[in-house]
């Protein structure tokens, strides 16, 4: 392999905690983590080096397990065992709670925000998706409640420019929602996953989907002609050693990133050669000791391509950068 | 957890507790390394008390040595429990409270899987699966009502 990952950087980001979530600002310019400790930080650039920018405190009574940032950059929703979300408004340096979205019977397991920057979604451990909506006013309001899935509802994800909204589940099954006068349905379930699927997430177009799951696979969704019909168009199996926490496909580059329970972070790249309808996706990079702990997160920076975070049980959030030989 | 309620299995049968671990020389030398074996697993478990019985896990062969695997090496650690009864409701509380105690005296670079032993529960498989879920044990340990049961099952008495 002539790629590499290397390291940039690794920081004690939630020390005696784990870190379960990392988000990059639009412009890439901060990072944002959250944790067992209760606290989002906020990460910036000093010189050559991260450092602690900001820490949010008193937001949450539990974990924060998730964090997004507005397409403005200049809000910040975070999503906590506590069963609310936090709105923080961003003022210069610095960051303020605007708002407490409360409604979810028990953990709200993560939270995204749509392109237009007007609706927001969240889901839960009470098996449903809220999506909410945002007027100019900054008020939020709960526009539906979608209970598609039977079992804890892990992750939410928004296509990148359609209002298409997707969620993962306990119930090992991916579904598809669209509006419809007014409300939001259900409008197609993915199965092909045999256990829990953590998270999701589209690439640049938003014609494919990359899944991954507690079964050690990483699959690839295409959506083809017709109403919302994805079909698996490819399954990466035996790459990953356990549980498969997360899963992030670059915009700027189409490498795939995957954040696994074995420690290890591994980069994908798709074969150009493939036909589309039947990609083949290798094994570009991969370290197998990202952390010394299960990885949660990856995310790639949205305006530096190759560059990556990434955060683990440990505590620790890890900077790397993907080096391809061209 | 019981207070009053009719017990689910009111006449367990109840095993022998095994002897204490004799230390071997090459133990108690402190410069040679020592991996972590299947026994010290054991010890760790096997007095954990039963939710609803005065009696260890290990009375009630809900815990055996030979169905905890430790492999030092690669940092892993598996162990199988056995329900009292099929329909045990107390299941997940004795998987967790297993869970629990090794995480809090392991290191962390071991993975803990903790499951049923194949064939011994109905709700084996969903179980499992909720054991296995990190994000709701660690949902689950910051109940301060369940941690309290679980620290109970923990504590140790002189028997």
């Amino acid at each position: 392999m002539k790629e590499a990952l290397t390291l940039v950087q690794r920081i004690s980001a939630h020390p005696d905690s784990r870190c379960w979530f990392v988000a990059w600002s639009p412009n890439g310019t901060l990072l944002a983590s959250c944790g067992g400790d209760k606290a989002v930080r906020i990460w910036g650039l000093e010189g050559d080096s991260w450092v602690c920018k900001t820490v949010l405190l008193d937001g949450h009574q539990r974990t924060v397990r998730k964090v997004a940032w507005s397409p403005c950059g200049n809000f910040l929703a975070s999503a906590s065992f506590d069963a609310t979300t936090c709105i923080w408004k961003k003022k210069n340096d610095d960051f303020e709670s605007l708002t407490v979205l409360e409604g979810h019977e028990n953990e709200v397991k993560c939270v995204a925000w749509a392109p237009s920057g007007n609706l927001l979604a969240t889901c839960s451990r009470d098996k449903s998706v809220w999506v909410w909506e945002v007027d100019e006013e900054d008020e939020y309001e709960c526009v539906t409640v979608v209970n598609s899935h039977t079992q804890d509802v892990k992750h939410v994800a928004w296509h990148p420019n359609q209002e298409l909204l997707a969620s993962a589940s306990y119930d090992n099954n991916i579904c598809i929602y669209k509006e419809e006068d007014d409300d939001w349905e259900c409008r197609a379930t993915l199965q092909g996953h045999t256990s829990t699927v953590w998270s999701l997430c589209f690439d640049a177009t938003g014609q494919r989907m990359a899944s991954c799951s507690d079964d050690r696979t990483v699959k690839i969704w295409k959506e083809f002609p017709g109403d919302l019909s994805w079909k698996c168009v490819c399954t990466l199996s035996g790459y990953h050693g356990r549980t498969v926490y997360d899963i992030a496909w670059c915009r700027l580059t189409g490498a795939l990133a995957t954040a696994c329970g074995d420690d290890a972070v591994r980069v994908f790249k798709e074969e150009a050669a493939a036909s589309p309808d039947e990609p083949v996706f290798s094994l570009a990079a991969q370290e197998t000791k990202a952390h010394s702990q299960d990885v949660n997160c990856v995310s790639w920076n949205p305006k530096e391509a190759g560059l990556l975070a990434s955060c683990s049980d440990s505590g620790d959030i890890a900077i790397w950068r993907f080096k391809e030989d061209e | 957890m019981s207070g009053g309620v009719q017990l689910e299995n009111a006449n367990p049968v109840v095993f022998q507790r095994s002897v204490e671990r004799l230390l071997t020389a090459s133990e108690e030398d402190e410069d040679v390394y020592d991996p972590i074996d299947d026994r010290e697993i054991f010890d760790l478990i096997r007095s954990i008390n039963d939710p609803e019985h005065p009696l260890t896990l290990e009375e009630l062969n809900v815990v055996e040595q030979v169905r905890v695997k430790v492999h030092d090496a690669e940092s892993t650690v598996s162990v199988e429990f056995t329900p009292t009864i099929p329909h045990c409701s107390m299941a997940t509380l004795i998987g967790l409270s297993i869970k629990v105690k090794l995480l809090r005296s392991l290191p962390d670079r071991f993975k803990i899987d903790v499951c049923i032993t194949p064939g011994t529960h109905a709700s084996e498989e969903a179980v499992n699966k909720q054991l296995a879920d990190k994000e709701r044990v660690a949902a689950a340990l910051e109940n301060s009502s369940l941690l309290e049961v679980v620290n109970q099952c923990l504590s140790t008495r002189n028997i």
